[in-house]
């Protein structure tokens, strides 16, 4: 029998939703699943009050959230955590892929060499900055000491500010190979004849960088934004190493008191509201950036 | 009045890499020198040393009297387009053409109106909003070509600027490039290796070959009178044929024929011999050919007939143009050579030992 284009269309359309089924059946399984899960879950109370019953409570989870001073003070941690390190990240990696970029002897071995820190294992090198930071035996301390800046040995994980300090100076170390890498790629897409056409138009070096550097490789900057906002926001490895979230509270992180709350307190309920919510924040600060990426996608080649 | 000098330029990149040797050039006011030769022979890196995109190991670039050589390319007031044009991608139009003038700080309203001058000239009007990606590969040209006329430079610097077109609309912009540059009265250095842009355009052509001017001479004189085989061989399209040939008694021996050298060539045992294939043609019935030969192969351009000739009894094989009307005898075809369009040419040397070409 002949078939029409429609009755065709039709039946590769169903063709494709077949083939699609299995991706999208997994798909529900590990996001929408856990996603809608606890969303349900958040509207129970389920703790050691109610002997790990869960009893259906409403928005009282949420309604708790908004008074309770640890969670906005461990987001608050958690922002200016991630606003230091991702600024020093991506000002220290940008400088560190402009070097990269310029042609010198053992160029290859060096960006081999710079993306160590990014290769080791969070927990690992945590381990190491702590003893960097301890207060009687580490290098920081002693150097500090030697150089006649201080008298006396600093704890530096001990106290608040400068726990904080702690943390995103073990996060720079560890993430800006990443960028410099990223932003590598970004730089070497640039052809070179629009610097040298830049220069016979009469630009300095700084103006290239400002007009044809900063705008070419916008995209790969806010592919880093995203990429570390994502990671930097729900901290918990390093945080938990270097300072369990202490001293006092002091860098807890949201990624830290959700832990404790669903871990050590045993509070279900609240837990996964503290995770909604979280998620939400996350989700539109993703979407901010995801916009305005497809708003700053140039074509490089011009084809 | 800005004429520019290149005096003993040279670029040493390592002890064996010279691609410019010692090049010596002068561009007059309005004069169009065009810089051609095989990739490879150091005209593009010539173009550079005279932008100052690159530094000469020695010699001078001097614009109108002033010592440019170690000035930064954007203070030679020099304007170049580039062979891939190197449009900013992330600017309009309007902003690629006002870049040059925005960095020199001209005023905005300046920068308005020169933009519109140009635009109008090269009908960029309805695309000054649009970016470069979204323009097709003639129009980038243009733009290209709007940014350094915008800029009303001293020097305009050419880069192959037509070699990214299809065949038709190169042949359209040559026109084009003749037509603004002529209005300019500037001095314009034009690199390509095509021999048909560098006829019809310059006023000048330099022929480059490893790193030195092979010829320095107006296009037709490039044509009538190549200074050696390697200028012969690369300008003319279908290429000239090269004869090697033994001498005797002031006559050439192509197998059992002979061609009379002239005598201001004097008497040598060897000589090369090259010849237009569009200044060899069929003996007429009562003619002497200077030679007899096998047709090996026609091509048919539809204008004219390409037809490879062996000369009878040897292996050496000449290509002539034959006009589409006239007939021959497959086997036993007669060819005259004009003696006045022949080249004669040092056969070690390869150059030229006559000047007698009408």
């Amino acid at each position: 029998m002949p078939m029409t284009p429609d009755t065709r269309r039709q039946r590769e359309s169903r063709t494709g939703w077949i083939l699609m089924t299995p991706a999208l059946m997994i798909l529900a399984l590990v996001f929408a699943y856990p996603i809608l899960r606890a969303f349900w879950l958040s509207t129970f109370t389920q703790n050691l009050g109610t002997q790990l019953n869960a009893e259906f409570s409403g928005l009282t989870n949420y309604a708790r959230l908004i008074g309770d001073s640890r969670f906005w003070q461990s987001l608050w941690n958690t922002s200016l955590f991630t606003a230091f390190s991702i600024s020093l990240e991506l000002l220290i990696g940008l400088v560190f892929a402009l070097i990269l970029n310029q042609t010198f002897r053992g160029r290859g071995l060096v960006r081999t060499v710079a993306l160590i820190p990014w290769a080791l294992p969070t927990a690992v090198m945590g381990l190491a900055w702590a003893w960097i930071f301890n207060d009687q035996f580490g290098v920081v301390n002693d150097l500090l000491i030697r150089l006649g800046f201080i008298q006396e040995r600093i704890t530096w994980l001990g106290e608040p500010t400068r726990a904080m300090l702690a943390l995103i100076c073990a996060d720079v170390w560890k993430t800006t190979p990443f960028i410099a890498i990223l932003l590598l790629a970004g730089l070497q897409s640039i052809p070179g004849d629009l610097y040298e056409a830049h220069a016979i138009d009469g630009a300095s070096p700084w103006q290239s960088f400002r007009h044809i550097t900063l705008p070419l490789i916008a995209p790969q900057i806010l592919i880093a934004l995203l990429f570390r906002f994502a990671q930097s926001f729900g901290i918990f490895d390093l945080v938990q190493v270097m300072t369990g979230g202490g001293p006092a509270g002091a860098t807890e992180t949201v990624s830290i008191y959700i832990y404790a709350t669903v871990r050590r307190y045993l509070d279900f309920g609240y837990g996964a509201a503290l995770v909604v919510v979280t998620f939400l924040i996350l989700i539109v600060a993703v979407l901010l950036t995801a916009g305005l990426l497809s708003k700053t996608r140039v074509n490089l080649t011009g084809d | 009045m800005a004429r520019l000098e290149l005096q003993h330029l040279r670029k040493q990149f390592a002890p064996h890499v010279i691609p410019v040797k010692d090049i010596s050039l002068t561009v007059e006011d309005g004069e169009f020198l065009t810089l051609l030769g095989p990739s490879g022979c150091g005209k593009s890196t010539l173009l550079r040393l005279v932008a100052g995109l690159d530094q000469p190991t020695h010699g001078q670039v001097i614009v109108g009297g002033t010592d440019l050589t170690f000035q930064p390319p954007g203070d030679r007031n020099m304007a170049m387009v580039f062979q891939s044009y190197a449009l900013y991608p992330h600017m309009t139009v309007a902003e690629n053409i006002s870049a040059s003038l925005k960095i020199r700080k001209v005023a905005a309203s300046e920068i308005q109106q020169r933009i519109g001058v140009v635009s109008e000239k090269l009908g960029l009007n309805h695309l000054l909003d649009r970016k470069p990606g979204k323009l097709s590969g003639g129009q980038r040209q243009r733009v290209a070509l709007a940014r350094a006329l915008v800029r009303n430079p001293e020097v305009f610097l050419l880069d192959e600027p037509l070699s990214n077109l299809d065949a038709l609309l190169r042949e359209q912009v040559r026109e084009e490039l003749k037509q603004i540059f002529n209005a300019q009265n500037k001095p314009v250095v034009y690199v390509t290796h095509d021999q048909t842009e560098a006829m019809t355009l310059s006023s000048k052509v330099a022929v480059l070959l490893d790193g030195m001017v092979q010829q320095l001479d107006p296009p037709s004189r490039i044509y009538t009178h190549p200074a050696n085989r390697f200028v012969a061989g690369f300008v003319g399209s279908p290429q000239m044929n090269f004869l090697e040939l033994n001498c005797e008694n002031s006559m050439a021996r192509v197998g059992a024929f002979s061609i009379p050298v002239p005598t201001e060539v004097g008497e040598r045992s060897q000589i090369d011999l090259g010849i237009r294939p569009e200044d060899l043609r069929l003996a007429q019935a009562d003619e002497t050919p200077t030679f007899r030969g096998r047709v090996t192969l026609v091509e048919n351009f539809g204008r004219e007939q390409l037809v490879t000739v062996q000369v009878a009894a040897t292996t050496t094989k000449i290509r002539m143009v034959i006009p589409p009307d006239q007939e021959w005898d497959e086997q036993d075809i007669a060819v005259v050579l004009e003696p006045a369009k022949i080249h004669w040419f040092d056969s070690k040397t390869g150059d030229r030992v006559t000047s007698s070409v009408a």
